[in-house]
C-alpha cells in the first residue's frame, strides 16, 4: 500500500516537473511574456532545476533542503520568500511530507497544508450529505426491486437504476439546474450555484449538488443490491420461512435483508474514488470550492505541491476504501468470519 | 419571418433526421427477418428492452455517420452568423440567402453557431473516438490479462500492480496529468501511443500464429501480409510531422490525426485498459480450471494457443456485455474531458465541450447546454439497455 501510495506520488511529482510544465509554472508566477533566460533563473532560484529524484527526496523529507544564495538574501525549500542566512540556519534542515511539512501552493500563497484541511473539510460535508441521501435510497430501491425479480415494480426500479447510472454528473447537474435554478423559465425551487453552502448550507443551495452526485452512483449500488437480494430470496431458507407462513414483509426484513446487504456494502465503499470524480465535476458545475475545485485548480495552474498534496488525500483515501471494504466484508460475512 | 412554433421545430427536426430513420427502418426489418440466423444478434430482437437500447444507439451512430456526409446538419458547425448570438429556438436566420437554411433549429449559442448542427457534428466525434478506443483497451486488456490469468505467479503480480496502481489515480487527475498542451510538448502521449498501440499488432499476430503454427505455408504469408498492412498503419498513427515521435516520412504517411484527438485518445485508452485486464483476468483464471483447457493441454497444444482459441471464445459472453457498457463509459469520459476543456480543440463540437460552454450561461439561456446533454444521455442510456438486454438474453440458454 505504501509502495503503490509512494509510485504514484513519484508518476505525479514526475509529470508536473517536466520541462514544459516547469515554463508554464514561472511563466504564471512572473509573466506571461517573460523570457527564456528570465524563466530559467526564476526556475534555478527556486530550486526546480535540480535533479527530479533529488527534488522528490527533498519533498519527502529524506534528503535536506536546498539553500542557495540570491541577490538580497538567500532561498531555501524549507523558508518561505528571500530570507537572511540567519533566518535560514533557524529553519529546520529537512521539510517534507514526513515531518508535516506539506509545502507551499504557488497560486493561492498559502500552506498547502491548512488549504486542503478546509477545503477537504468542505467536501467532506458535501460527501456526508450525498452518502445520508445515496446510501438509504440505493438500499431501498434495490430491495424493493429484488423482492420479487421480473415484477413491474422490479422492471421500473431497474430501467431507472439504469437510467441514473448512464447520466455522468455533468448532463444530470446541467438538467436540474436547467429545471429546478433556471431563472428564464423552470421551477426556481433551488440556487445554481453552491458558493454560498460553504458556510451557510441550506435546502436551498445545497440540495442540487448532493442530489446530482448521489443520483450517478446510486444506480449501481441500487442494481448490486438487487441481484443480491434476488439472490438470498431464491435460497432455501426463504422458501422454508415462507412455508412456515411467515409474512411476506416479515421475510424480507428479517430473514433476507442481512444477508442481502453484505455484497453492497463492499460496493459503496469501492464507489468512493468514484464519488471523488463526480466531486470534481460537481464542484466545478456548482462553484463549490471544495477539494475537487482544488484539484481542478492545482493541475490547471501547475501547482507542484498542492497537487502531490491533492494527489496524496485522493490514493490514501482510495487505499483505506479498499482496504475497510476488506475487513468490512469479513466482519459482515459470517462464513468467512469464523472459518 | 416568424419564429417557429415548438410544434414546427419538432416537425422540421424529424424531417432533418430523415436518412437516419430509413436506415433505421431498413436495418430494423432485414435484421428482424433475418433473426433466427444472426446468433446472439438476432437473438436482441426478442427483448423489448435491448431492442430500446440497440434503437438508441443506432439513431446516433447513423446520426454521426450521415451528420459527417453533411446529410443532416443545417449549417455550418463552425460558422458564426451574427445576430444569431444566443438566440432561442425556431428563430430564422437574419439575411439568410437561397439555399441556404432559413432557421436555427435549436437556437445559436454564444458564439453565433448553430446549436443544432454541433450537436449532430458532435455525435460523429463520439462515435469515431468511443468503439474504437474501447476495442484498443481490450486489445491491451485481454493481451495482458490472458497470461496474467492464465500463468499466475509473478507476472500476476506484477500486471496487477500496475494495474491496481493506474486504477487508484482519479480519472480526471490522470486526465489533467496527461492532456494539458505543456504534457503534449514533451511528447509523452505520443510515446504512450507508441507503446499502446503496439498491442494490436501483438494481438492479432499471435492469434493467427498460434492458430496456423502447423501450416507454415499458409501461416507465413498470412502473417506477412496482415502484420504488414498493421504495421504500416500503426507506423503512420503514431508518427505524426512535427511531433515527438516521427519515424515515417511525410509521404508514406497514411493520415495524420488531427490535433488533441490522440491524445484524447491515448488516454481514454489508458484509463480503461486496467479494468478491462482485471476482468479479463478474473475470467481466464475461473475458465482455465475447465476440462476443456485440461483436454487441450493433454493434447500438446501451446499456451498461447489455449489462451486465445480456448479461453478467449468462452469468455466472450461477459465481454461483450462490458464492451457496450465500457462504450457508454468512454462516452462519459470523453464528455468529462470536454467538460474540463482538455485535449480537443476549443471549437470542437463535441458535446462535452459543448455542455462546457453553455453552462456558463445555463441561468439565462437553456438551449445551448440541454440538447449536447440530453443527446450524450440518450447514447449512454441506449449502450447501457443495450448490455442489460445482451446480458439478459445471453444468459437464457
Amino acid at each position: 500500500m505504501i509502495l503503490t501510495a509512494l509510485c504514484l506520488t513519484f508518476i505525479v511529482f514526475f509529470m508536473t516537473n517536466l520541462y514544459p510544465n516547469l515554463e508554464k509554472l514561472a511563466k504564471t508566477q512572473g509573466n506571461f511574456r517573460m523570457s527564456d533566460e528570465a524563466v530559467e533563473s526564476y526556475l534555478e532560484n527556486n530550486g526546480y532545476l535540480q535533479p527530479v529524484y533529488l527534488k522528490y527526496a527533498q519533498w519527502l523529507g529524506v534528503a535536506p533542503g536546498w539553500e542557495r544564495e540570491v541577490e538580497n538574501g538567500w532561498r531555501g525549500r524549507c523558508a518561505r520568500g528571500t530570507v537572511t542566512r540567519e533566518e535560514l540556519d533557524a529553519a529546520p534542515t529537512f521539510c517534507g511530507i514526513l515531518q508535516g511539512d506539506w509545502g507551499y501552493s504557488t497560486v493561492f500563497k498559502d500552506e498547502v497544508g491548512t488549504l486542503v484541511a478546509t477545503r477537504l473539510g468542505l467536501t467532506g460535508k458535501l460527501m456526508f450529505f450525498v452518502l445520508l441521501l445515496m446510501v438509504p435510497m440505493a438500499l431501498i430501491v434495490g430491495v424493493l426491486a429484488g423482492m420479487k425479480e421480473g415484477s413491474k415494480t422490479d422492471r421500473t426500479l431497474s430501467t431507472f437504476s439504469i437510467a441514473t447510472t448512464a447520466t455522468p454528473e455533468y448532463v444530470s447537474g446541467v438538467i436540474f439546474i436547467a429545471v429546478f435554478a433556471s431563472s428564464a423559465v423552470g421551477l426556481k425551487w433551488f440556487k445554481g450555484t453552491a458558493t454560498a453552502a460553504m458556510e451557510d448550507a441550506n435546502f436551498e443551495n445545497f440540495f442540487l449538488p448532493v442530489l446530482t452526485i448521489a443520483l450517478y452512483g446510486m444506480g449501481y449500488i441500487a442494481r448490486m443490491t438487487r441481484a443480491s437480494m434476488t439472490e438470498v430470496m431464491t435460497a432455501q431458507y426463504i422458501r422454508t420461512a415462507r412455508l412456515k407462513g411467515v409474512s411476506f414483509p416479515n421475510i424480507v426484513l428479517k430473514h433476507a435483508l442481512r444477508n442481502a446487504l453484505i455484497a453492497p456494502f463492499t460496493v459503496i465503499m469501492l464507489q468512493f474514488p468514484w464519488l471523488l470524480n463526480g466531486v470534481v465535476i460537481v464542484e466545478t458545475l456548482f462553484n463549490y470550492k471544495g477539494f475537487g475545485w482544488l484539484l481542478v485548480q492545482a493541475a490547471g495552474n501547475n501547482d507542484i505541491e498542492l497537487l502531490l498534496a491533492v494527489s496524496v488525500v485522493s490514493v490514501i483515501v482510495v487505499l483505506v476504501t479498499q482496504l475497510i471494504s476488506d475487513i468490512g466484508y469479513v466482519f459482515l460475512n459470517p462464513r468467512i468470519r469464523i472459518s | 419571418m416568424e419564429p417557429l412554433t415548438w410544434a414546427e421545430i419538432l416537425g422540421r427536426m424529424f424531417w432533418q433526421f430523415m436518412p437516419v430513420w430509413i436506415a433505421l427502418i431498413v436495418l430494423f426489418a432485414v435484421s428482424a427477418a433475418f433473426k433466427r440466423k444472426l446468433g446472439l444478434y438476432g437473438k436482441l430482437y426478442d427483448s423489448p428492452i435491448g431492442l430500446i437500447g440497440f434503437g438508441l444507439v443506432m439513431f446516433w451512430v447513423f446520426t454521426g455517420i450521415f451528420g459527417a456526409m453533411d446529410l443532416i446538419i443545417t449549417h455550418d458547425p463552425l460558422a458564426q452568423v451574427s445576430g444569431m448570438k444566443n438566440k432561442v429556438p425556431g428563430t430564422p436566420m437574419r439575411g439568410a440567402e437561397d439555399g441556404e437554411y432559413m432557421y436555427y433549429l435549436l437556437g445559436g449559442d454564444n458564439l453565433a453557431r448553430d446549436v443544432f448542427s454541433r450537436m449532430v457534428d458532435g455525435a460523429w466525434v463520439v462515435v469515431q473516438i468511443a468503439p474504437l478506443a474501447t476495442l484498443f483497451a481490450f486489445m491491451v486488456g485481454i493481451t495482458l490479462g490472458l497470461p496474467a490469468g492464465y500463468y499466475g505467479g509473478k507476472l500476476d503480480t506484477l500486471l496487477s500492480f500496475l494495474a491496481n496502481l493506474i486504477l487508484a489515480f482519479p480519472v480526471i487527475l490522470l486526465f489533467y496529468l496527461l492532456v494539458t498542451p505543456e504534457i503534449v510538448a514533451t511528447g509523452v502521449p505520443n510515446y504512450m501511443a507508441t507503446v499502446l498501440f503496439v498491442f494490436p499488432i501483438i494481438f492479432v499476430g499471435v492469434l493467427l500464429n498460434s492458430r496456423y503454427y502447423t501450416q507454415p505455408k499458409f501461416r507465413t504469408p498470412l502473417l506477412i501480409g496482415v502484420l504488414g498492412v498493421m504495421i504500416w498503419v500503426y507506423l503512420s498513427l503514431i508518427s505524426e510531422v512535427g511531433s515527438k515521435v516521427h519515424v515515417l516520412p511525410g509521404i508514406l504517411d497514411l493520415f495524420d490525426i488531427p490535433g488533441g484527438i490522440l491524445v484524447v485518445f491515448v488516454s481514454v485508452v489508458f484509463v480503461n485498459s486496467p479494468t478491462v485486464f482485471r476482468i479479463v483476468r478474473g475470467l481466464a483464471m475461473d475458465i482455465k480450471t475447465r476440462d476443456y483447457v485440461a483436454a487441450a493441454q493433454t493434447r500438446g497444444e501451446g499456451p498461447w494457443y489455449i489462451m486465445l482459441w480456448e479461453i478467449l471464445p468462452n469468455a466472450r459472453g461477459p465481454l461483450i456485455v462490458d464492451f457496450c457498457l465500457r462504450i457508454g463509459y468512454t462516452t462519459i469520459l470523453l464528455g468529462t474531458l470536454g467538460f474540463f476543456g482538455l485535449g480537443l480543440p476549443p471549437e470542437s463540437p463535441d458535446w462535452g465541450s459543448t455542455i462546457n460552454e453553455g453552462r456558463k450561461l445555463l441561468s439565462i439561456y437553456l438551449h445551448p447546454a440541454l440538447p449536447p446533454a440530453l443527446a450524450l444521455l440518450s447514447l449512454v442510456l441506449g449502450l447501457n439497455l443495450l448490455a442489460d438486454g445482451l446480458r439478459e438474453e445471453s444468459l437464457k440458454d
